[in-house]
């Protein structure tokens, strides 16, 4: 976010004229998040919501721009997992679970294609990948990663959508994240029957459990090798 | 949870929270006293009653879009209630378990809503009397299992939908936003277990929409998915998108689209009692 969005207005009301804007952004930050009670207290943890590995490594950019190339990132991981998943399949796989994860990678190289495109010259480079963790020969391995890159997936688009100024943009988002739920939901079916929208990911308000940037980035560093500095993304 | 310990945080950034808040530190240490006692189900229109004080109002608009969305999170509660309560009409276990969850969810949902649209200050709709066979078109919803699949799929497809469809509106108020996002793709995550529940007895489908396929439920239904089958995202062709091989299946698959607030009322008002 940044000084160019177009809902402040409506969330600062009339009668603050003596506090800077700099204190309600701040304010913001955690106002954003007040209705998820533990996307809050967790927040609060931290002194800075941004994350990643600051002034260092593959800047995402700020404003839209940034979100953008969060999503992109994301996709790239995801699409490059699929494909490798597709391309050496675990012993004992039906051909039940080919066919869903053929069509699930499909659906993340379009996503990843989609940001490229959206992009253009402002997109960040290719990740290189560390798949070392992943026992691709192994359904529980590969399922149970699935499960965790479709659940960040969706928290992190949750998380990201107040993040987006640009109307567009936002509903882009929301387009791809609905599919990338049912992904989650399929995948962690394929584990335990039923487990598709159980109390890991879902709070007692039946909300997804949404995550910052921040969150998702400490995550998902794990699998990708090239550093990222989401230094400049908005945080509110 | 630690909310005194979030006040303060939000003191080191803002120092004037609590003047805005309630004009009195005391207030708000009363106030994490009674929070510390009461549900966690209740905290979050609690504090959502607080933040609104402190930032003003939210507009009509945003109320109303509450209100639209309480009304389909009561279509889907009440559906839940009685298919749940219906006796012989689901199988025990993992499935009678997964549409217990599901009910909870929605019954979780009509509650923070109506919380939400109380702490804006607006007037939360009452509930509507429905007629979940619609008219005559799903005469078995509570005695067939596959016509109550069917009908939970179109509302949980179509609410993923509508949810998407307001977010424009929502962004104003970036606290109703998230709260729409994370229940946006709860239903997407219901969608795809009963998308696929019905898959294993035989639908033509899969968790995710394909084109503007009802999966076999036919007619009735075709308006909740017309429009899905398109495969341009603003001017990006997703078939062949830089030479990979996605088809129009798959491009259809990837993204799914919106339903406009009278898009959703036209298909949800042969499920509203006459």
């Amino acid at each position: 976010m940044s000084s160019n969005n177009n809902f402040l207005p409506d969330l600062i009301s009339e009668g603050h004229s003596g506090v800077s804007p700099f204190s309600r952004r701040n304010f913001l930050r955690y106002a954003g998040t007040s209705v998820g009670i533990i996307a809050v207290a967790s927040a609060c943890k931290k002194d800075d919501n941004n994350g990643g590995s600051v002034g260092a490594g593959v800047d995402l950019g700020a404003n839209d721009i940034g979100i953008l190339n969060y999503a992109y990132a994301l996709e790239q991981l995801e699409a490059a997992f699929y494909i490798k998943v597709v391309n050496s399949q675990y012993s004992g796989i039906t051909a039940e679970e080919t066919a869903y994860l053929t069509d699930i990678r499909n659906h993340e190289i379009a996503h990843r294609e989609f940001f490229k495109n959206a992009l253009g010259d402002k997109k960040i480079v290719d990740l290189e990948v560390d798949f070392s963790t992943i026992d691709f020969s192994s359904r529980d391995s590969v399922l149970n990663t699935a499960k965790a890159f479709e659940d960040l997936g969706v928290s992190a688009y949750n998380g990201a959508g107040k993040l987006i100024a640009d109307v567009n943009y936002l509903l882009f988002a929301g387009k791809i994240v609905s599919v990338e739920a049912r992904h989650a939901a399929l995948i962690r079916d394929l584990l335990v029957e039923g487990s598709f929208a159980d109390e890991t990911v879902i709070d007692a308000n039946g909300l997804e459990k949404s995550k910052t940037p921040a969150e998702v980035l400490v995550i998902a560093k794990t699998y990708i090798k090239t550093s990222i500095n989401a230094s400049n993304l908005p945080t509110s | 949870m630690n909310l005194e310990n979030i006040i303060t945080q939000i003191e080191k950034v803002d120092p004037e929270i609590y003047g805005r808040l309630d004009g009195r530190r005391q207030a708000i240490k009363n106030f994490t006293r009674f929070a510390g006692k009461v549900t966690v189900a209740s905290i979050p229109i609690a504090l959502g009653t607080m933040f609104k004080k402190a930032y003003g109002a939210v507009p009509s608009t945003v109320i109303e879009v509450l209100n639209f969305a309480l009304t389909l999170e009561y279509l889907e509660a009440s559906f839940y209630e009685m298919g749940n309560a219906s006796a012989n009409l689901i199988p025990a276990g993992a499935e009678a378990n997964a549409f217990v969850t599901i009910g909870a969810h929605e019954n979780a949902h009509v509650n923070l809503l109506k919380g939400a649209i109380t702490a804006a200050m607006g007037t939360p709709v009452t509930k509507p009397t429905f007629d979940f066979t619609a008219g005559g078109n799903f005469n078995t919803v509570f005695s067939s299992y596959d016509t109550f699949l069917a009908v939970s799929q179109a509302f949980e497809d179509t609410g993923v939908r509508a949810y998407k469809g307001q977010a424009g509106v929502l962004m104003t108020n970036n606290d109703v936003l998230t709260v729409a996002l994370n229940i946006h793709s709860v239903e997407a995550r219901h969608a795809s277990h009963v998308r696929r529940l019905r898959q294993l007895r035989g639908a033509v489908q899969k968790p995710w929409i394909t084109l503007k396929s009802t999966g076999g439920i036919g007619a009735a239904v075709q308006p909740n998915y017309n429009g899905e089958e398109v495969t341009m995202q603003g001017t990006i062709e997703i078939v062949g998108i830089n030479g990979q091989a996605i088809d129009a299946n798959a491009a259809s698959e990837s993204f799914d689209e919106p339903l406009s607030y009278d898009q959703v009322i036209a298909i949800v008002t042969p499920f509203f009692a006459v």
